[in-house]
């Protein structure tokens, strides 16, 4: 009885070198930089899919059932995931993933953000008070994170922390030799004018000089009206733009309506992996992302 | 004509945010303030029949129970702060601000913390809350998809029912969602009374089943039980219309309710921006065996009560587009209940008169944004033998913390 206590102590010692890391991310994106940094030592679960607007995700009980076995989570944070996350993380009973465990990540928290609000009024419309969170549009930042992230998974799973270094060594380095390829295709797009639907590609245009003329919805969070619309067009026929960007789960006809009676071509950028058939992973997101600017570009 | 359309502009370029970036680091909206949000709720109502008048046949009502008031009106205004406390607590208070006859007082609603970190899946809440039973029961009223509570809500349990007690817990580490959770209480609000047993006169208990279907679907299915001693529970007894306001009625003995909950909800590729669509429906059974005593006339009387009082009520609403919703509702309820004193069973409104109460309601609501929303509502209410239509139009709006809604 004392050897088979003795053998079950040692095997559940055992156990962390071998199971896998249960890692609960809230978006797409998130899911994909675990898998690259994790691989085989993670299982990833992703709380929601490219044709997911992640701001209105509901607190689905399947979530709960999943977070509350997760070892760690990995969120985007600045408030993106505030109508949701909180009832998770309390209904969970899984104290691991808690804010202020090493279990809880949240991927905005380790970078700049833009367009912080200096007012703090809903008449201006739904405001992050964190500064935007769609941080993951920008290669550059998504490399901070990744560095924040390994570090995470190594101190999460101590016992593979090199395992974890090692594979964010190798994923650094073919990182930044696809940025640098993505930068040198995509100069012809620097100073081009675009209308985004949300404020989603602020941190990519951020990095590719694009300009944003005109955003479709009227105020953050606010669905784009007929009147707003209407005003877009009067003053983009005075300072047009070229394209009209759209993420996969977004309204299809505020762009198509402005795009016809302006002469701009929309644009549906996959936004997150699995946004498109082809955005497969990461490097294929921004693959196809900079491929589809260009088509449009003039 | 430039410096129009810069105006004009302004608010879509961003000009409203400041160009410096925020510094590394944690996120903190506001520091170690709690998140507060106010609820501002106003209605305007208009009943054919008397809102004083107003009675479910062979249920003593208590509680919130009854129609509010007539014309212009301020609903519940509530004031909600929320935080966590520290690694291990959160912590919630709402108090709830209302006008009863005339008069504006303020309710503690709820007063309870949370654990966070006890692991294990399991969760245990104390102090003032809604209790975990049935679906619409553990949501605040303003998240409500209909102005007025179902009539099953409103007859057994004065709308809602919560109590001062501690509630405990469990998620099952499985796929499927399987929550199990079981509640010890005071007993002194409606439904129960008298907060018998030296202050622990209530039980509640309740199981949770739920999970999607693919990615467009998801549903929950819910049992409860609630138990109570119950002392001395006083309700407003029945109404002739004629005044008789020395009148009121008391019930001790035993009481039990148990029910069954299903919520369904539905967006094209579990995307509700534009199109959603949801169904719910709850049936509850509720056996009483005691004594009811009645004032009335200057006259006390005592009976023998025995009832089994069910209802239920399904209701769908949809999101046509994006903000437009629109809702039905059916509510029933059955009432069999033995008094050995038919003038008693009468003045305590334990009578059900031959009468099932019944009633269709339809909603249309626009939600201009997350924090505000506009609702016009129709009912035709069959609650007693005087059939009613009423037509309710509400505001509720919220101010402050993004509230986060379960599902």
């Amino acid at each position: 009885m004392k050897r088979r206590m003795l053998g079950m102590v040692l095997g559940l010692c055992a156990l962390p070198a071998q199971a896998a890391v249960n890692v609960f991310a809230c978006e797409p994106e998130w899911a994909a930089l675990v898998t690259e940094l994790g691989g085989e030592q993670v299982s990833v679960y992703a709380a929601t899919t490219a044709r997911q607007d992640p701001h209105h995700i509901e607190a689905r009980p399947s979530l709960i059932a999943k977070l509350r076995r997760a070892d760690m989570l990995v969120c985007t944070g600045a408030e993106l995931e505030a109508g949701w996350l909180p009832v998770l993380l309390r209904q969970s009973g899984n104290s691991r993933v808690q804010p202020g465990r090493p279990g809880h990540f949240m991927a905005a928290e380790q970078v700049e953000r833009l367009e912080v609000p200096a007012v703090a009024d809903r008449a201006l419309g739904d405001l992050h008070m964190d500064g935007n969170p769609h941080v993951h549009t920008d290669p550059r930042r998504l490399l901070r994170i990744a560095e924040a992230l390994g570090e995470r998974l190594a101190a999460v799973d101590g016992a593979n922390g090199d395992h974890y270094r090692a594979r964010l060594g190798e994923f650094r380095a073919r990182w930044q030799q696809a940025m640098a390829q993505w930068q040198r295709k995509a100069a012809p797009l620097r100073g081009v004018r675009v209308v985004s639907h949300h404020q989603d590609w602020v941190y990519l245009y951020d990095w590719l000089g694009l300009v944003e003329a005109a955003r479709l919805e009227p105020k953050p969070g606010i669905p784009p009206s007929a009147a707003h619309l209407s005003s877009l067009t009067a003053t983009l026929k005075d300072q047009p733009a070229r394209m009209v960007l759209r993420t996969p789960f977004q309204d299809v006809r505020p762009a198509e309506w402005l795009a016809t009676r302006t002469g701009m071509q929309v644009v549906v950028l996959p936004y997150t992996v699995g946004g498109s058939a082809a955005a497969g992973d990461l490097f294929a997101l921004f693959d196809e992302t900079v491929a589809r600017l260009l088509e449009a570009a003039p | 004509m430039n410096r129009v359309i810069s105006a004009r502009l302004a608010p879509v370029l961003g000009l409203f945010f400041t160009t410096a970036v925020a510094a590394q680091g944690s996120v903190t909206s506001n520091a170690f303030n709690p998140a507060i949000s106010l609820i501002l709720d106003g209605r305007f109502a208009s009943f054919e029949n008397e809102a004083e008048g107003y009675e479910l046949p062979g249920f003593m009502l208590g509680g919130e129970a009854g129609l509010g008031a007539e014309g212009f009106s301020v609903g519940h205004s509530e004031l909600v702060f929320s935080a966590n406390i520290d690694d291990q607590y959160y912590g919630q208070f709402t108090a709830a601000i209302a006008d009863h006859g005339g008069e504006t007082e303020v309710e503690l609603e709820e007063a309870f913390i949370q654990t966070l970190g006890l692991g294990a899946g399991v969760t245990v809440k104390a102090g003032r809350f809604f209790s975990g039973i049935g679906y619409l029961n553990e949501q605040h009223m303003h998240a409500w998809d209909f102005a007025d509570a179902p009539l099953v809500y409103r007859g057994l349990f004065g709308d809602q029912l919560r109590d001062d007690g501690v509630q405990l817990r469990w998620l099952a580490p499985t796929d499927v969602f399987l929550e199990l959770g079981a509640e010890a209480l005071r007993g002194e609000r409606f439904p129960a009374g008298g907060a018998a047993n030296d202050g622990k006169g209530g039980f509640a208990a309740f199981a949770k089943l739920g999970g999607d279907l693919g990615e467009s679907h998801s549903w929950r299915l819910g049992l409860s039980h609630w138990r109570a001693d119950v002392e001395d529970r006083e309700a407003g007894g029945h109404d002739h219309g004629h005044g008789h306001d020395e009148e009121h009625a008391s019930f001790s003995g035993d009481s039990a309710v148990s029910g069954v909950d299903f919520v369904w909800k539905w967006a094209p590729n579990g995307n509700a921006n534009a199109r959603s669509f949801k169904f719910q429906a709850e049936y509850f059974l509720r056996d009483e065996e005691g004594d009811v005593t009645v004032v009335a006339h200057g006259a006390t009387d005592e009976g023998r009560y025995d009832g089994t009082q069910t209802g239920w009520y399904a209701q769908a609403v949809y999101q046509f587009m994006p903000r437009w919703r629109v809702g039905v509702r059916y509510d029933a309820l059955d009432v069999d209940n033995d008094v050995d004193d038919a003038h008693v069973a009468e003045h305590a409104g334990l009578d059900a008169e031959g009468h099932t109460p019944e009633r269709w309601s339809a909603m249309v609501d626009f939600a201009n944004s997350e924090y505000s929303r506009l609702r016009l509502q129709f009912n035709r209410d069959e609650s007693s033998a005087d059939a009613d239509n009423q037509v309710l139009l509400q505001y509720t709006m919220s101010l402050g913390a993004h509230g986060a809604h379960p599902f």
